[in-house]
């Protein structure tokens, strides 16, 4: 009978602290997601409330005010083509949809670069024998643990030795070869049986049809987590944005909004319309795909 | 393992040398990217480190010189400090913080957890800059409302510069480092105790055991791998904030925000002194290599 009030009395216990801590985590959340409710209502207040010494919690009325002061900044052309000697340039337009175009192209050639070769290598670093296996994964568990920023000053000095300086290349070929793909690929292909690998070569696949045909569909959700991953890290890789890239018609989103604070730095409503500019388009992708995301991160974790 | 020995013992060495060389043609595209930029890149760290190298001439070699400047250089000092403080503080708090978000969340139906997960994930995703900027507004002198909050409350007397004051302003950067860093410990958590051995659970339940208990003896125990993977990460993510500190206090006021991070950045970027910055990155990097084996050393030793 005592054994029995025990057990209520923790049961009773248990729910006030689950209704208590769930009060507490949801007030907690709500102050997370204020900064972002303050971004995009910001982005559309007045002059006046943004300004005002006492908040305005919600806008009195919407305005694009904020936007076309961010657009009539500065502008640029909205993209070149050189091929050879000629150069074909795009219409001028207001260089923060320049600067949106960039991003876009930046984090989209990253991420495709990125999912290929990671898939490739991730491959055979789980399924394959071969001299040097072992040498070539430490190195890349190596490389994972040091800090990225590091290399930063020998690599600036390299793309300026390449001719790759200011330009989006020097973006994107780091990232590509930062090693985090092929670990979370190669924990992928481990999941998948040998026997599948085998089955194929004996059915007389040649190694490529071996990895297209059968290999690359079976770990399609890791080349997925792979490629979402990808595409918000260079999205918000600020720090390798701000030393490679110089030009007002190279710079990404992030780095404009940077750039423009240096010379505006107490003009809120055009930050936060710059801001949001910037956050909008990678929070709507992280969204959608969400469930992609939370699985490369928990796999990329498991002990290697 | 011990199959793979098998077969590799069966194999003839031709076949090894065909594996080989299959294997190095799927690796090439990979190990193109990432010897190039990735490897050569860190060794030439280490190596340009002996030198005093800058912009627009030979560099110089000076052996040790660099890193005798560097350990007599209070700012160093000063910055190496600060980042401690900064990992710290930032480290313990973090892994708490997202164990009791992800312990309470992960009771709940499946659809709340994910969507408190992505809440606790945002300040990640809306990238460092568009954070940084929305903080320098809250935090602002005249029309931040954490002034508007404090005087109204009767918290404050008047008015802070929060990020203006030396007392105040790294507080204020460890604050926004905390909100944009527990997002990934929470999904870890979270599905780490989703991982948990369930029937260990209940039968500690039936023996009477309450929630608390059956946490700490049974659930954490379980979830240590992912807590030292957690503390791993995020002591490497508090020593590499930098686009806080560029972007808000430039190091100030009087050096009080200044770490090591954002000093390598002002001398390499600021200044050119290339081969003083490659000095402190090596200082840097060795740092996190002994901190991380360490933590690994502890945990597995639990």
């Amino acid at each position: 009978m005592t054994q029995q009030n025990q057990i209520q009395k923790n049961a009773a216990k248990t729910k006030t602290y689950y209704i208590i801590s769930f009060v507490l985590v949801s007030i907690v959340a709500i102050a997370f997601a204020f900064p972002l409710y303050w971004i995009i209502t910001g982005a559309f207040k007045t002059g006046a409330e943004i300004n005002a010494t006492t908040p305005v919690w919600v806008p009195s009325e919407w305005v694009m005010d904020n936007f076309n002061r961010l657009m009539s900044k500065r502008t640029a052309p909205l993209f070149e083509l050189t091929l050879g000697k000629f150069v074909i340039a795009g219409p001028v337009v207001p260089a923060a949809i320049r600067w949106l175009v960039n991003t876009v192209f930046m984090s989209v050639s990253s991420m495709l670069l990125t999912c290929l070769t990671a898939a490739m290598a991730g491959y055979v670093l789980a399924k394959k024998n071969f001299w040097g296996r072992g040498i070539v994964f430490s190195l890349i568990v190596c490389a994972m643990a040091l800090p990225k920023q590091v290399i930063l000053i020998p690599l600036l000095r390299e793309m300026s030795g390449l001719h790759l300086y200011d330009t989006m290349w020097a973006v994107i070929f780091p990232i590509v070869g930062w090693p985090f793909g092929v670990f979370l690929l190669k924990q992928f292909a481990e999941g998948i049986p040998t026997e599948m690998v085998e089955a194929c070569r004996i059915d007389g696949a040649s190694e490529w049809r071996t990895f297209t045909d059968v290999m690359f569909p079976m770990i399609k959700p890791g080349v997925g987590a792979c490629a979402i991953f990808t595409f918000i890290n260079s999205w918000n890789d600020y720090f390798m944005q701000l030393i490679m890239l110089t030009s007002n018609k190279n710079l990404t989103i992030s780095l404009g909004i940077a750039t423009m604070q240096a010379e505006n730095s107490t003009d809120f409503g055009l930050l936060m319309a710059g801001s949001a500019l910037a956050a909008v388009p990678i929070i709507i992708v992280f969204l959608i795909f969400q469930k992609y995301f939370t699985k490369g991160i928990t796999m990329g974790a498991v002990k290697g | 393992m011990t199959n793979q020995k098998v077969t590799y013992n069966k194999k003839t060495r031709k076949l090894m040398i065909h594996e080989t060389v299959t294997s190095y043609l799927f690796l090439l595209p990979f190990l193109l990217f990432f010897v190039g930029f990735v490897i050569y890149p860190m060794f030439m760290c280490l190596f340009t480190s002996f030198f005093d190298a800058t912009m627009g001439r030979e560099d110089i070699f000076i052996g040790f010189q660099n890193y005798v400047t560097l350990f007599n250089d209070p700012i160093f000092w000063k910055a190496l400090w600060n980042t401690l403080i900064i990992v710290v503080v930032s480290v313990p708090l973090t892994c708490i913080f997202s164990l009791w978000v992800a312990s309470v969340i992960s009771k709940m139906h499946v659809a709340a957890t994910s969507a408190f997960r992505c809440i606790f994930y945002l300040p990640v995703v809306t990238g460092s800059v568009a954070v940084t900027m929305v903080w320098k507004w809250m935090f602002n002198n005249y029309y931040g409302i954490f002034n508007y909050i404090g005087t109204n409350t009767g918290l404050l007397e008047k008015n802070i510069n929060w990020l203006g004051d030396e007392r105040f302003a790294l507080a204020c950067i460890i604050l926004i480092l905390l909100t944009t860093s527990v997002g990934q410990p929470i999904v870890l958590y979270v599905s780490a105790l989703d991982n948990v051995d369930k029937s260990l659970v209940e039968a500690a339940e039936v023996d009477g055991a309450t929630q608390m208990q059956a946490f700490w003896k049974i659930k954490w125990p379980q979830m240590m791998p992912t807590t030292l993977y957690i503390l791993v990460i995020t002591t490497i993510n508090s020593f590499q904030c930098f686009a806080l500190i560029q972007l808000l206090t430039s190091g100030g006021p009087n050096n009080s925000t200044m770490t090591i991070m954002y000093y390598i950045y002002y001398n390499a970027f600021k200044l050119y002194k290339y081969g003083y910055g490659n000095a402190m990155g090596v200082i840097l990097a060795i740092i996190i290599a002994v901190l991380s084996a360490v933590q690994f050393k502890l945990g597995q030793e639990k």
